[in-house]
């Protein structure tokens, strides 16, 4: 699901890498919608969401005088109008997507269009990298499947969790109950009722348990934690565990480029890092998850409690001397994998923390951002309810109503705004390209 | 006779002091390493303020809920905690002892009020055993030990009232209490009499859980 | 009374208890035990241990020992005793029925409500040592099976009862649609990236008691709260698999709950009125996981009605008539003396507030906690046999004129409910979100 999302920093920044070169990358400062207008027209209008591209803005809106909702982009509404809307969500390639339902049926809409397929329920939908492909979970009488680019597998589950999408969108995964069991039937359920399904083609051995599960970069791969029993943690690869188990197990992931499968294990009462199935890393911690490989393949970080209550980055191993008491959340790799940095929270007070240096206190901060060149760093912050984007520590002159995630252009020279401004510009959505010096100095 | 005494007021006193200094000390540290080791997280709960809190709230007579439900039970033992530990150290006779062996010497209390403290003692004992022996939760709890343990301590305070009234057979009773108090001394680091070293530990620990994590007394 | 439970070792019928006994010799008993005391029990457990002066001034503290007639067996050094002692003491070379025994004591007998580590002259807690036999059962696989199936419940869906990723999204919208026909504008934000608080609920919410959430909606509409709850799994922050000793279960799901508030970069996460499942986000759970305090403050809906009426976001149209009386659930009290503001909040929603007595830190337990009620049927009639003494502080409160009870808390509906039908108490139970809502002025 999307919790996992959040934590696949390498895999963000590939989604906006890909085709962003042909965005407009001229300066200056472009209104695209004032959403006063809708607000006049519509009365009810949701929280809005922006394209990565930055050129539309659109939110969840209530038709006057009717009960009815639809979606409105640019101040331009769907021509259609449903019972419900929700989740919308702008594929990386523009397009903007919602889940809509009409007399209790439900289907996913693109760009106000939606599929013949109606489902008892859909949710949690999923882009390729390019944003070409979407994958989504469904449920029709009480049966459980994915539907990729609107055509639902044919096999159907009893339940599913936890979606796996591959970056190229084209193949998808979940945790699935493979056996019937009676309620209380604690028998049952300790002999295995669930495994992994991949395009609807279940693996061959039931576990007791199956969480996260991962696509290799390339697609062809499918790793999971898994639990053989009550007790035994471990991978399983393709459906082969590894020879050895752990008290526990945090999301597997695979090297890109030698296809080997790491994961944090506890073992002990302490965690480490595991590849293939034996201790990797020369260390313990009192935590270790999240990890993360750079681009490359060659360098490994994750987010670690080297001692209780304290947090940090260790990459291949070595922590960094700053540590948060509170958490340490967001980790990205730099794209040539020689930088990290990660959100730190202490005393309830967020912070950006790059290769171990800090920058300012914020009420709230999100994933930081590396230029494509690794030198420059933006994320974007919260201070007094107000929201700007920083970059390398430094924050732009403004502070806004509503603020979304900077993109760096392919050059690395300027960077692209989203803002809700305030004041004369009160509910005005902007796009701003700004050369990055300007901001640095 | 005289050979046993010496040998019972000479080297056993530092080896019963030793037993009792090294084996605190020992129980002592090794618990903060098993701890350090084991549950490392205790230390960062631990909350001076909250800890002495608990303490002071413990070591106040009727200071908590429980005391103030059993008032004949915190009275014995607070009076017998208090002279357990007030008579030997203050006794005059134990003063004198000491000043001729190591020539230093500290107030002391009259022989009267030793002779009180002592029968509080003595008598918080028999309380003791009674209890155990007629109250059914506490009964159900009570294995061998306990009679022992409650022996050991009841033991050197029978004796030394004996001794210092001259009763029959004094002089072997002056010898059992010695010994009895040097196997008490001894026995401390490693009984249940242990709660010694181990109450404000204990008690400062779930203080500061109580005070400083859950905001909540704990008395 | 006390028969039905006396006896109980002769027996056990719980088809958790048997069917994992069934697998057991006392050769696995013995290394089983000797694994986790040597890997897990350290310097608490020993020092718990060595010091207990077997003095007996925890049972009264205990309800199983006070509605037993002051059976020894039910008090908490005598649950002890009956446990860790023998453990210990036999290093572990105990036989079968000991320690189907033990499981039953620690998972049924015992509701973990730390009343008797308040009574401890040495502050012993006791509520660990019988938290560590649950744990020593878990492994030994004879956990009772109807909190083992939630526990397996949670393993699967991260969440209590078995709650599909589509049913939990549904239940939020019925509800949306539910209040809308009330406060047409109302909502229930899904996924909103940025709001101030995450609201996040137990698994019986959206299954049993789907009407709390749209309380909690209109609450939270009224006061004008910048407030979502999460679309994806992580929205359950109960935890039974803390009371089956299952504790790497219990950190996975604590990561899911505090990793979805992070997603959704809430500044706080406020709880439902459940006792337990605060008892796991404030420090049982996160602590599993190297936080030393909650990474994302969780405020229980006790301190957050506080807030709203201190602060006047909510204002009571007309109090509630009928008295009440307050139970303190004691994962609210003795897990984060939540008394005081669960009373303000009483005195300003209702007439008349009776006191039951003891109260605040030293209430009695509803019986249920501790995931005793999580045992389910086998177990019904000894939990509420066990808390004869709960029912008879209600009816003391009951005589005083005292008709509802406020309960913020889950288990202790449950608990109390039982205790009310059993003893023909005829009292009704509310929460306090209950009685906000209606006493709270509302729009038009």
């Amino acid at each position: 699901m999307a919790w996992q999302k959040v934590y696949n920093g390498v895999a963000e920044g590939e989604i906006i890498m890909t085709d962003i070169s042909g965005w407009d990358w001229d300066s200056g400062k472009k209104l695209i919608s004032d959403i006063s207008d809708w607000k006049k027209i519509y009365h009810w209008v949701e929280e809005p969401y922006v394209s990565s591209d930055g050129e539309k803005i659109a939110a969840v809106i209530k038709l006057p005088d009717d009960e009815v909702f639809t979606m409105c982009e640019n101040g331009v509404a769907w021509e259609n109008a449903f019972d419900r809307v929700w989740y919308p969500r702008f594929s990386p390639d523009g397009r903007l997507t919602a889940f809509i339902s009409d007399t209790g049926e439900w289907a996913l809409a693109v760009d106000g269009e939606t599929a013949e397929d109606k489902y008892d329920f859909a949710w949690d939908t999923r882009f390729s990298n390019d944003g070409k492909n979407i994958v989504y979970m469904a449920q029709k009488e009480g049966k459980y499947f994915a539907v990729v680019n609107d055509v639902p597998w044919e096999k159907v589950f009893l339940n599913m969790t936890g979606l796996a999408v591959s970056n190229d969108g084209k193949r998808a995964a979940a945790s699935v109950q493979t056996v019937a069991f009676k309620e209380a039937d604690i028998v049952k359920f300790q002999e295995g009722c669930y495994s992994a399904v991949i395009d609807g083609v279940v693996w061959n051995n039931n576990f007791v348990n199956v969480w996260d599960i991962v696509f290799s970069s390339d697609g062809k791969r499918v790793a999971a934690g898994v639990r053989t029993n009550l007790y035994d943690y471990t991978v399983a690869i393709d459906g082969v565990v590894w020879e050895k188990t752990f008290a526990s197990v945090w999301d597997p992931k695979f090297c890109p480029n030698d296809g080997s499968v790491t994961a944090p294990v506890r073992s002990s009462g302490k965690w480490f890092l595991a590849k293939d199935g034996q201790i990797f890393w020369d260390r313990k911690f009192e935590q270790l998850w999240h990890h993360m490989y750079s681009k490359d393949g060659n360098k490994i970080a994750a987010i670690v409690a080297p001692q209780f209550g304290r947090w940090t980055i260790a990459v291949d191993g070595k922590i960094w001397g700053a540590t948060f008491g509170d958490m340490v959340t967001d980790a990205v790799f730099s794209p040539d994998g020689s930088r990290v940095a990660c959100l730190g929270k202490e005393n309830e007070k967020w912070t950006v923390a790059v290769d171990g240096n800090q920058w300012d206190e914020y009420d709230m901060a999100w994933q930081p951002v590396f230029s494509p060149d690794g030198k420059n760093v933006a994320a974007k912050v919260e201070k007094n309810g107000r929201y700007t984007i920083v970059i390398n520590g430094k924050p732009i002159k403004e502070d806004f109503a509503a603020v979304w995630d900077p993109v760096f252009s392919p050059d690395s020279d300027k960077i692209l705004i989203k803002t809700i401004e305030t004041g004369q510009n009160e509910n005005k959505y902007f796009r701003r390209v700004m050369p990055v010096a300007d901001i640095t100095g | 006779m005289h050979d046993i005494y010496d040998f019972v007021s000479g080297p056993m006193v530092w080896v019963s002091l030793i037993i009792f200094a090294a084996g605190c000390i020992y129980r002592f540290i090794s618990m903060a390493l098993l701890a350090k080791e084991k549950d490392p997280f205790l230390y960062n709960y631990m909350s001076p303020y909250h800890a002495l809190r608990s303490i002071f709230h413990w070591l106040t007579p009727f200071g908590s809920e429980n005391m103030r439900k059993n008032p004949v039970f915190t009275i014995v033992a607070f009076s017998f905690h208090i002279c357990v530990v007030i008579a030997p150290l203050f006794l005059f006779a134990h003063i004198i002892l000491i000043k001729q062996s190591w020539n230093v010497s500290w107030w002391f209390i009259s022989d009267t009020m030793a002779d009180i403290m002592t029968l509080i003692v003595i008598a918080s004992c028999v309380f003791f055993l009674i209890r155990r022996i007629v109250r059914p939760e506490v009964k159900f709890l009570t294995s061998a030990s306990d009679y022992i343990i409650l022996a050991m301590v009841a033991a050197p305070f029978i004796t030394g009232f004996w001794t210092y009234h001259q009763f029959a057979g004094c002089r072997i009773m002056g010898i059992i209490h010695i010994l009895s108090g040097e196997i008490l001394l001894a026995a401390i680091p490693f009984t249940r009499l242990s709660h010694m070293i181990f109450f404000p530990i204990s008690r400062g620990y779930i203080g500061s859980e109580f005070g400083a994590i859950r905001h909540a007394k704990d008395w | 009374m006390a028969e039905s439970v006396k006896n109980a070792a002769a027996e056990i019928t719980d088809a958790g208890i048997v069917g994992g006994a069934a697998k057991l010799t006392p050769e696995k008993i013995e290394k089983v035990i000797n694994n986790v005391l040597k890997a897990e029990g350290g310097a608490r457990l020993k020092t718990y241990v060595d010091i207990c002066a077997h003095c007996g001034l925890c049972s009264e503290a205990c309800h199983f020992y006070l509605s037993h007639d002051n059976d020894p067996k039910f008090s908490p050094a005598g649950k002890v005793k009956q446990t860790v002692w023998e453990i210990i003491k036999k290093k572990g070379r105990v036989d079968v029925e000991f320690i189907k025994r033990a499981s039953e004591i620690a998972s049924t007998e015992c509701n973990l409500c730390r009343r008797c580590v308040m009574y401890c002259p040495f502050g012993i807690d006791i509520a660990y040592l019988l938290l560590t036999v649950r744990r020593i059962c878990h492994k030994l696989g004879i956990t009772p099976q109807y909190i083992q199936d939630t526990a397996h419940s949670h393993s699967a869906t991260a969440n209590q009862m078995w709650v599909k990723e589509d049913e939990w999204i549904d239940s939020l919208m019925w509800q949306e649609d539910e209040a809308r026909a009330e406060i047409p504008d109302l909502r229930i934000p899904l996924e909103k990236e940025g709001a101030d608080i995450f609201y996040s609920v137990i698994g019986p919410e959206p299954k049993f008691r789907a009407q709390l959430i749209y309380q909690a909606a209109v609450i939270m509409h009224v006061a004008g709260m910048n407030w979502t709850m999460p679309a994806t799994p992580g929205w359950d922050n109960s935890d039974m698999c803390m009371f089956t000793g299952d504790f790497e279960m219990m950190a996975r799901l604590k990561k899911i709950h505090f990793e979805s508030a992070a997603r959704l970069k809430v500044k706080k996460i406020v709880m439902g009125e459940c006792g337990h499942a605060f008892r796991s986000v404030h420090d049982v759970g996160n602590r599993a996981l190297s936080w030393k305090m909650p990474p994302i403050p969780v405020i229980h809906a006790i301190e957050f009605y506080y807030e709203l009426i201190r602060d006047g976001k909510i204002k009571i149209a007309k109090k509630f008539d009928k008295p009440v009386t307050f139970h303190d659930p004691c994962n609210t009290v003795r897990g984060r003396g939540l008394h005081e503001m669960g009373r303000y909040v009483a005195n300003a929603t209702c007439e008349t507030l009776i006191e039951m007595h003891p109260n605040r830190e030293h209430n009695y337990c509803c019986g249920a906690g501790g995931g005793v009620i999580n045992c389910g049927p086998p177990y019904k009639m000894s939990r509420i046999d066990g808390d004869k003494i709960k029912a008879e502080q209600l009816a003391a409160v009951k005589a005083k004129g005292a008709q509802t009870i406020i309960a913020p808390c889950h288990n202790c509906h449950g608990g109390l409910e039982d205790l009310i039908h059993h003893h023909k108490l005829d009292m009704n139970i509310k929460f306090l979100g209950d009685i906000i809502y209606e006493t709270m002025e509302k729009p038009e």
